[in-house]
């Protein structure tokens, strides 16, 4: 199995280890709940150098990111980021991915782990019609340091002036390469470093009180946070248009790969969508789970689960574009149960938006 | 290693059993089989007077990560259960084998309690997942 260069701290801090796509990562470290409310509340780091770098370059890097990405990559400042799909040519999703601009001819990406090898040959396969290259960064860690006291926490640890990077931007400390992003819906960093740097950063943070958090919180943050997952909230086979992520597409200026699909979809009528669910009653809702109205007409969890901040089972759903939402019952088990729908996120700035 | 107490009998499906007399047992889940799941938050309790077969699903535990079966250890029928878990679930992560027990079962007359590992047994079958 692979480890990322933080294998030894996280056992030493007692982490319990799974089997995540191939790589041997912490799901918790004791408790995810306890980890899911210091982020909320304090702040917590997540080791997550499984993800994928890639640096792009060249007179052309911003052709080639503005054909491949289906949002619009010209539209950012120097050191600012986007988040982005990336389409194949039936308007399917291949990923969703970050992207920083360093200058007007450097973009640092990055990509998931799970899809690491067709998202880099989907790269090579693109960016050889453009003036412009691409370059893993293999030898890098990436460690995020999330919640409200993530910033005050990690300020005297570094030389750059963090008030000085807005929300969305990102800035060089030394090496360090700092990102004011995050998969948690809270506010705080993203830090891509060489390998042989982690430890020591992660010995500090953990020196400061910064609480190490698992996959698991990780995943019940992001989905309080409404933030889609790759493989479950979509993938190869459905459209950003269907599963909640049509605000990522640009409006203009349709050239990139995937864009006739999505007009001709368009043009058709788009007959899904993703909605926020409730559960109203007790127990847990979970990715797989079907939907079904008075009507019929029918969706299916896509991501589900127990979120601490609210003490509710909530989840993000794809469903039929004419459900009724006043009917909509999960199937959970040999039950059928009353769900309410929710705008999305669940949660923000540490505090529970749904409704009593 | 996991706390595995020597006074009670247990099943390959990570149940504990403790002997109340009169034919009455106390079931709950193993430490380990809490430690496997992570948080507990939601448990559904099997139905009070209800009888179940040995090996019946009776009821389930929903943790953080996922939701497993509690499996009726011997034929059997429920005379008690644990309602302080519906809102407390994560008594059985705090306290597997006395907050967090989940049912009382009268055992059925021909309940077979030969088939229940002794607290040896059960080691030695968590042994080669810990």
């Amino acid at each position: 199995m692979k480890k990322t260069v933080l294998n030894d701290a996280h056992r030493q801090a007692g982490a319990k280890m799974v089997d995540f796509g191939g790589w041997d990562m912490p799901i918790n470290y004791g408790s995810q709940i306890e980890e899911h409310h210091a982020v909320r509340q304090n702040v917590g780091m997540f080791d997550v150098s499984h993800m994928t770098v890639i640096d792009v370059s060249g007179r052309q890097a911003t052709d080639f990111l503005y054909k491949l990405l289906a949002n619009d990559i010209t539209k950012l400042n120097t050191n600012q980021a986007l988040y982005s799909t990336m389409l194949n040519n039936d308007g399917g999703v291949i990923d969703d991915l970050i992207t920083y601009k360093i200058s007007e001819t450097a973009y640092r990406v990055v990509v998931n782990a799970a899809t690491r090898e067709k998202d880099l040959a989907w790269f090579e396969q693109q960016i050889a019609d453009f003036d412009a290259t691409m370059a893993e960064q293999a030898d890098t860690a990436m460690i995020a340091v999330q919640g409200p006291k993530a910033i005050e926490t990690l300020q005297p640890l570094i030389t750059l002036d963090l008030s000085e990077t807005k929300r969305f931007y990102a800035a060089y400390n030394d090496d360090m390469f700092i990102g004011r992003t995050g998969y948690t819906g809270e506010d705080g960093v993203e830090i891509i470093l060489a390998s042989d740097a982690a430890e020591g950063l992660w010995n500090k943070l953990l020196a400061a009180g910064v609480q190490p958090c698992g996959l698991g919180a990780r995943d019940t943050l992001r989905l309080e946070a409404g933030m889609h997952l790759y493989g479950q909230d979509m993938d190869e086979n459905i459209t950003p248009l269907e599963c909640g992520l049509g605000w990522t597409i640009r409006k203009e200026n349709l050239t990139f790969n995937g864009a006739t699909a999505l007009k001709a979809l368009r043009e058709q009528g788009i007959n899904k969508k993703l909605i926020g669910l409730v559960l109203e009653g007790r127990g847990v809702l979970r990715h797989d789970q079907t939907l079904i109205d008075d009507s019929g007409n029918q969706g299916i969890i896509t991501s589900g689960g127990y979120s601490p901040s609210s003490e509710k089972a909530i989840a993000m759903a794809v469903v039929d574009k004419e459900i009724n939402e006043d009917s909509i019952q999960v199937q959970i088990r040999n039950k059928s149960l009353p769900c309410r729908v929710v705008k999305l996120p669940f949660v923000r700035n540490g505090k529970s938006l749904i409704e009593a | 290693m996991s706390y595995v107490p020597d006074n009670l009998k247990y099943t390959a499906s990570h149940e504990w059993l403790e002997d109340l007399g009169n034919g009455v047992y106390r079931v709950g889940i193993t430490e380990f089989a809490q430690e496997q799941l992570g948080d507990i938050v939601f448990v559904e309790l099997p139905e009070l007077d209800e009888s179940y077969a040995q090996e019946d699903e009776c009821g389930v535990v929903e943790s953080v990560k996922t939701a497993s079966d509690i499996y009726c250890p011997l034929v059997g029928t429920i005379t008690a259960i644990n309602e302080a878990l519906e809102d407390s679930p994560e008594l059985i992560n705090d306290s597997p084998y006395d907050d967090g027990w989940i049912f009382e079962l009268e055992l059925g007359e021909d309940a077979d309690i030969d088939s229940l590992l002794s607290a040896e047994d059960y080691r030695e079958s968590i042994a080669d997942e810990e």
